[in-house]
Parts: structure tokens; C-alpha cells; sequence
């Protein structure tokens, strides 16, 4: 069965995609990105996981994929809903000038 | 099984009952309703005594032992149970702190009427009749040391009772402070007990006593010597007496209570009650005899020139407690006790007496603005009487009894025995002398609070009151005691006491008995002449004879100086250690200190780590990346290098 892709690859696709999200993450200013990184950065997760499933015939992994999913979406629910709120208030986006979150 | 049942504990569990009703409730329940609960209870208690006491009259085989609670402490082979014991003794001692005590309720509900805070009053009345009778009815050392504190505390309370005063607040710590030197005598003694004994049962260290010596003369005598400690300290004997003088700061029923008929007591029945020990040291029993007929001395010397009704009356008490003193110490413990019955019959009449003048005067206690009461308050002026006479020893009174008994065993005591006779003749003549002192200044003579009149607007002599009825009954019923509470003879009262207090020393012929009793009689009314002669009239005479006897008059007046001189060798110094050093090295460098050091540890963590918390979203980002990458790189590390259990571990923790 050489027909298919190497599993290698996935995983090298894998920690491409998940590098990228990182970066994004503590790079970019506007809010959304970043939000959009760490998106990112958890369907990179997602997709070892399915890889390791498939190589291991370990079903376990892909149910966590569902979780995984379902709690990103719910995150996302929440964390867009906060971006309209502070958004609302703030007028901006840009992640520097939120910097009240301290005491 | 038919024994009879005494149901010692609710001697005791009565009063604390009453203690609890009006501690918890008092400030709620109306004044009637205290004054029955606080009445009830004493009441009550004196029934079982009674009824106690009418059961060994009926021929009850003593001693009686009800034990409340087995155990209270087992530490190996050393046991300590809750035992309740009635003996002759303690029955006698029940029959005074009881009966006496309810008295004084009684009297209280009339003196304290107009008080503030009578609830409260009462309910530490009730506490000190709850401890009293613990430390009576105690069947071990250290049962009585429980009873010996809390009287301690109840005393302390009730000194300082009048809390808007400051010097009753200062007395009670004093009066508590300077127990608590006394308190220390008491717990080594205790604890030599132990060492030498392994109990502290009354009955199995009588029985180990008896059975073989198992104890060496100076062991006996060091216990005893700490044991002395103690009893000078509740008893107000020298060196620790200076605590009772100023402890008439607490209302009047209560120095009749405490700091005459019962409390002060205590020191005496120790010693009546462990005399097996005392008599197997000399020294000590020396030491008794000496330290009581020193205090007696002394304190009668103070007394002749106080001008506070109430302060005469402690340090007369103080010098009687002394005469108990010297009964012990000459062994005559049975005449120690029998005085300590009638000086508690007459001394808390005095008390109270003096409390119904204070009252009818509206709160004036010196007795230079006195006199003249006899015809305003004639029931008060004949019970005082009646117990003047009977401190002061005149036949057939009760004191006269008491005090010859103790002088007589005294005077037999060998040739250190004649010398404190003679002492103790000598307190006698001045016990009558300051007594009728009082009793001339009080109620003789015309009012003179006009006279001196400085400020004191409602306190007028010629103004005075009667008491209401209810001061006056127990003024009545004790002077019927002060009167008949010595009839029934010392040999009779020895002879009830004997299986406690062993065999009283054997009396001469009857002529030397005589002869002394004769001469006592003689000396009592040599000081009732002498006071007729100075203050009988006019206080000229006095006054010329205190201005020839100057340099005296000021020694005593000053009390001879000893509580300047405690302060000065005491006091101070320890106050200087608790402020210099202990303030300086503990208080400023170790309890300051380690707070300011761990305040300032963590307050500089706190602010460096401040900083951490920027705010700044992307910051927080890049920590969570640098955390996240320091653990892949620690897990990879650990692989590597092949920790394995590490690495172990975070492997679990991914699946």
C-alpha cells in the first residue's frame, strides 16, 4: 500500500501549520487574527492526532478530534462574542491597546 | 446495698447552677427574679449540708467518699479522679462557707440593691460558693488546687467589681498577682508530692504516712515549705499578705465572704487538712508558727491607726488568720479550726455590720466622719457589739473560746511556745484595743462628718439610716453565732475533729488553763480601757498620744512601708526586665522583627512579580508559548536523557 501519503508528512504539515498559529498569535495586532491562530494552532493538533489514530489503529484519537472540535467551537462562540463586547466599549481591536487586563 | 447517699457533688453543682442561671441570663431577668435564683441555690447547697451533717449526728460513719467521675487524669500508675470527700473537716468547713454564705447572699440583696451590674453580682457570688465548696469537698490535691484557683478567680472578679474604678481594677490584679506566688508554692509542693508519693490522694498519702516513714525529714519538710507558700498566699500571711488590704476595694458582702469567713480560710484548712505531713517536720510546723504570730502582730499594729472602717477590718483579719496560723504550727489544729469558725461568724458580722454603716451613710468609709450611730442605727450598733466583744475575747463570746484555746496550746508548746504566747497576748490586747476603737469612733461620740466636710455632701453621720430588714436579719443570726459559737467547747469540737486531725496536744491541770483563760479575759479589757481612754470621749487623748509617739504613728500609718518596699525590690525590677529586656530583645527583635522580615519578603515578591501582570495581551501570549515550549522542552530533555520515570510520567499525563 505505497499509494498513500506517509504519515511523516502529515505530521511535518502538522507542526508547519501549528508554528504558523504561534506566530500569528504573538505577533499580530488585531484581535481576530490572533483569535484565528489559535484556531489554527488547535486544528493542527487535530490533525496529529487523526495522524498518530490512523498509524496506531488507535480509535481514542479520533474521539478526542471530536472534542477538540466541539470545544473550539465553543470557544469560538464565546471568544467572538467577547471580541464584539470589547469591541463595544474599547472602539479598537488592536491587541496592544488592551492592556487592561491586570488589577 | 443501702448505703446512704450524701449527693456531695450537688453541694457544689447547686451554686454553679445558680452561676449559670444569672452569668447567661441575669441582664435579662428582672431584679426579683436574680435575686431568687442567686438565693435558691446557696440555699439549697446548705440543705444537702445540713441534711449531711444531721445524718453524721445520727451516727454516719465518716469520712464519706462520693466519687462524681472515676478518672480525670491517668498518666501510667498516676491517677486523678474527681473524688468528693466528707469528713469532719470538711463538713464543718461545708457548715461555714454554706450557711455563712447564704447569710451573705441574703445581706447582699439589700446592700446591692441600688448597684449597677446586680446580676452580675450575683452570679460570681454563686461562683465562688461553687468553687469554695470544691476545694472543701476535694478528695486529692489537685481537685483542691481547682477550687483554690477558682476562688482566686472569683475573687478577683469581685474585687473588682466597681469596673469605673481603677483602683479596684489594680487591686483585683494584685490580689491575683500576688496569689499567683502563692499559686507557684502550691504546684511544686504538688509535684514533689507526686515524686515522693506517686498520688496526690488525701486518704493514700495519710495511709502511706502511717503505714511505714516512706519519706525523708527534709523531703517532708521542702513539700511543706512549698505547701506554706501557698497558704500564706490565699491566707494573706507575711510575705504575701499585701494583696488584703487593698482588696476591700470589692463591695463589702464580699470581703465578708471572701476575704474574711471563707476564701482567706483556705490556707488554714490546707494545712489542718495534710497536718500528717506537717507533723513530721518540726521546721515547717516552726515555720507556721513563727510566720502566723508575725502576721498577727503586725497586722494588728496596723490596724490601730487605719481610718477606714473596712481596712482596720482586713488587717484585723489578717492577724486573726495569723492566730489560725499559730494553732497549726503549735499543732493544735482542731483549735485552729474551731477559731476559724468563730472568727468566720464574727469577723463577716463585722463586715457586714460595717457594710450596713457604710450603706446607712451612703458609701462613707472613714471613720473620722463617723460616730454618733448608736442611736440611728440601733441593730447594727448592738450586733457590732456583740461581734467586738467577741473578737476581742471576752467571756463567754465566741472568740474568747477560739483565741484561748490556740494561746493555751501555745503557751504548752515549749519555750519557742511561751514567746509566741507572749506575741500572741500581745496581738490580743491590741485586737481589743483597735476594735474599740472602731466601735468608739463609729457610734459614739457626736456626728462628725459636718466637722470635715470636704466635699462629701451626702455623706452625713448625723443623717444615718437603719438598714432595711433584710441586711438586718443576717446581722442578727450572726451575732447569735459570734454570741453561742464558742459554747460548745473546744474539747468537745477537738474531739469531733480527732479522726482528721489527729489527737490535740494534751492540756496541763486545769489551773494553768485557768489561769490563762484569766489573764486573756484581763488583756482584752486592759484594751477596751485603753480605748475607752483615748477615743471614749474626745479624740484629745488620742491626738496627744499620737503626737508623743510621732515616729511610731508614722511607721504604722505608712504600714511599715512594706508595699513601698515590695515596689522597690519587686516590682520595678521585674518591670524594668519585662521592659528593657524582654521588650527590647523579644518584643522589638524576635516578634517584631521575624514580622517585618516575612512582611517584607513578601511584599518584595509581590512587588516584583507585579510586573509580570502587564496587562499587555501579547505578553501574557508569549509567556503561555515560552511555558509551553519549556515543558515540550523539558519532556524532551527528559527522553533524551533517559529519565525515564520523568518522562514516564508526562507521557501518562498526554494520554
Amino acid at each position: 500500500m505505497n499509494t498513500s501519503v506517509p504519515a511523516d508528512w502529515y505530521l511535518l504539515l502538522s507542526a508547519a501549520l501549528f508554528t504558523m498559529g504561534v506566530i500569528g498569535f504573538l505577533s499580530k495586532r488585531s484581535l481576530i487574527t490572533v483569535f484565528m491562530s489559535i484556531e489554527l494552532m488547535l486544528n493542527a493538533v487535530n490533525l496529529s492526532f487523526v495522524t498518530f489514530a490512523h498509524e496506531w489503529h488507535a480509535v481514542k484519537g479520533q474521539i478526542f478530534v471530536f472534542f477538540v472540535m466541539m470545544v473550539a467551537a465553543a470557544e469560538a462562540a464565546v471568544g467572538l462574542a467577547i471580541i464584539i463586547a470589547i469591541f463595544r466599549v474599547r472602539g479598537t481591536l488592536t491587541v496592544d491597546q488592551i492592556d487592561r487586563m491586570k488589577l | 446495698m443501702n448505703e446512704p447517699m450524701l449527693f456531695l457533688p450537688l453541694i457544689a453543682l447547686f451554686p454553679f447552677t445558680g452561676f449559670l442561671l444569672n452569668g447567661l441570663f441575669g441582664s435579662r431577668l428582672p431584679k426579683a427574679l436574680v435575686s431568687t435564683i442567686a438565693l435558691l441555690f446557696p440555699l439549697l447547697s446548705f440543705a444537702v449540708v445540713a441534711r449531711a451533717a444531721w445524718m453524721v449526728h445520727g451516727g454516719m460513719l465518716l469520712p464519706m467518699a462520693e466519687v462524681g467521675t472515676p478518672t480525670w487524669i491517668a498518666v501510667g500508675s498516676f491517677h486523678v479522679g474527681f473524688q468528693f470527700v466528707l469528713d469532719q473537716l470538711s463538713l464543718v468547713m461545708l457548715l461555714v462557707v454554706t450557711g455563712v454564705g447564704f447569710l451573705i447572699h441574703l445581706y447582699s440583696v439589700g446592700y446591692m440593691e441600688h448597684e449597677q451590674g446586680y446580676w452580675r453580682y450575683f452570679a460570681y457570688l454563686n461562683l465562688f460558693l461553687f468553687f469554695m465548696t470544691v476545694l472543701v469537698l476535694a478528695g486529692n490535691y489537685l481537685l483542691m488546687f481547682v477550687g483554690w484557683e477558682g476562688v482566686g478567680l472569683a475573687s478577683y472578679l469581685l474585687i473588682g467589681f466597681y469596673i469605673d474604678r481603677k483602683s479596684a481594677g489594680d487591686a483585683g490584679k494584685k490580689a491575683f498577682v500576688v496569689n499567683r506566688v502563692g499559686d507557684f508554692g502550691f504546684l511544686i509542693g504538688m509535684f514533689l508530692l507526686i515524686a515522693n508519693f506517686g498520688t496526690l490522694n488525701f486518704h493514700q498519702i495519710g495511709a502511706q504516712l502511717t503505714g511505714h516513714v516512706a519519706i525523708s525529714g527534709a523531703a517532708a519538710t521542702l513539700i511543706c515549705l512549698c505547701l506554706i507558700l501557698g497558704a500564706t498566699g490565699k491566707s494573706a500571711q507575711i510575705p504575701l499578705y499585701i494583696w488584703l488590704p487593698d482588696a476591700m476595694e470589692g463591695p463589702t458582702p464580699v470581703s465578708a465572704l471572701i476575704h474574711a469567713a471563707t476564701m482567706v480560710t483556705a490556707g488554714v484548712y490546707m494545712i489542718a487538712r495534710t497536718h500528717a505531713l506537717f507533723d513530721l517536720s518540726p521546721t515547717a510546723l516552726m515555720v507556721v508558727a513563727v510566720l502566723g504570730t508575725a502576721t498577727a502582730f503586725f497586722a494588728a499594729t496596723v490596724a490601730m491607726v487605719q481610718t477606714d472602717i473596712k481596712r482596720v477590718l482586713a488587717y484585723s483579719t489578717i492577724s486573726q488568720l495569723g492566730y489560725m496560723f499559730l494553732g497549726c504550727g503549735v499543732g493544735a489544729y482542731s483549735a485552729a479550726v474551731f477559731h476559724l469558725m468563730t472568727h468566720a461568724f464574727f469577723k463577716a458580722l463585722l463586715f457586714l455590720a460595717a457594710g450596713s454603716v457604710i450603706h446607712g451613710l451612703s458609701g462613707e468609709q472613714d471613720m473620722r466622719r463617723m460616730g454618733g450611730l448608736r442611736k440611728a442605727m440601733p441593730v447594727t450598733f448592738w450586733t457590732m457589739t456583740a461581734a467586738v466583744l467577741a473578737i476581742s475575747g471576752f467571756f463567754p463570746f465566741a472568740g474568747f473560746f477560739s483565741k484561748d484555746a490556740i494561746l493555751a496550746a501555745a503557751f504548752q508548746h515549749g519555750t519557742l511556745g511561751k514567746a509566741l504566747w507572749t506575741v500572741g497576748l500581745i496581738t490580743a490586747l491590741l485586737t481589743s484595743f483597735y476594735m474599740f476603737r472602731l466601735w468608739y469612733l463609729t457610734f459614739l461620740g457626736e456626728p462628725r462628718s459636718a466637722v470635715h466636710d470636704n466635699g462629701h455632701d451626702d455623706a452625713h453621720a448625723a443623717h444615718a439610716h437603719e438598714s432595711p430588714w433584710i441586711m438586718l436579719l443576717p446581722l442578727i443570726v450572726l451575732a447569735l453565732l459570734s454570741v453561742s459559737g464558742g459554747w460548745i467547747g473546744i474539747e468537745r469540737f477537738a474531739g469531733f475533729l480527732e479522726p482528721v486531725t489527729g489527737l490535740a496536744p494534751v492540756s496541763d491541770a486545769g489551773h494553768t488553763e485557768l489561769f490563762l483563760s484569766v489573764l486573756a479575759v484581763l488583756v482584752a479589757a486592759l484594751g477596751w480601757f485603753l480605748a475607752h481612754l483615748f477615743f471614749g470621749r474626745d479624740g484629745e487623748a488620742a491626738e496627744q498620744a499620737a503626737q508623743s509617739l510621732a515616729p511610731i504613728r508614722r511607721l504604722l500609718e505608712g504600714k511599715y512601708w512594706i508595699d513601698e518596699i515590695y515596689t522597690a525590690l519587686i516590682v520595678r525590677p521585674v518591670q524594668w526586665v519585662a521592659r528593657f529586656v524582654l521588650g527590647w530583645v523579644g518584643e522589638w527583635t524576635l516578634v517584631r522583627g521575624s514580622a517585618w522580615l516575612l512582611a517584607g519578603i513578601v511584599g518584595l515578591s509581590g512587588e516584583l512579580l507585579r510586573r509580570w501582570q502587564s496587562g499587555n495581551l501579547r505578553s501574557y501570549a508569549a509567556w503561555l508559548a515560552a511555558g509551553a515550549a519549556a515543558l515540550l522542552l523539558f519532556a524532551l530533555a527528559g527522553t533524551l536523557l533517559g529519565l525515564n520515570g520523568f518522562a514516564d510520567s508526562i507521557h501518562w499525563a498526554v494520554r
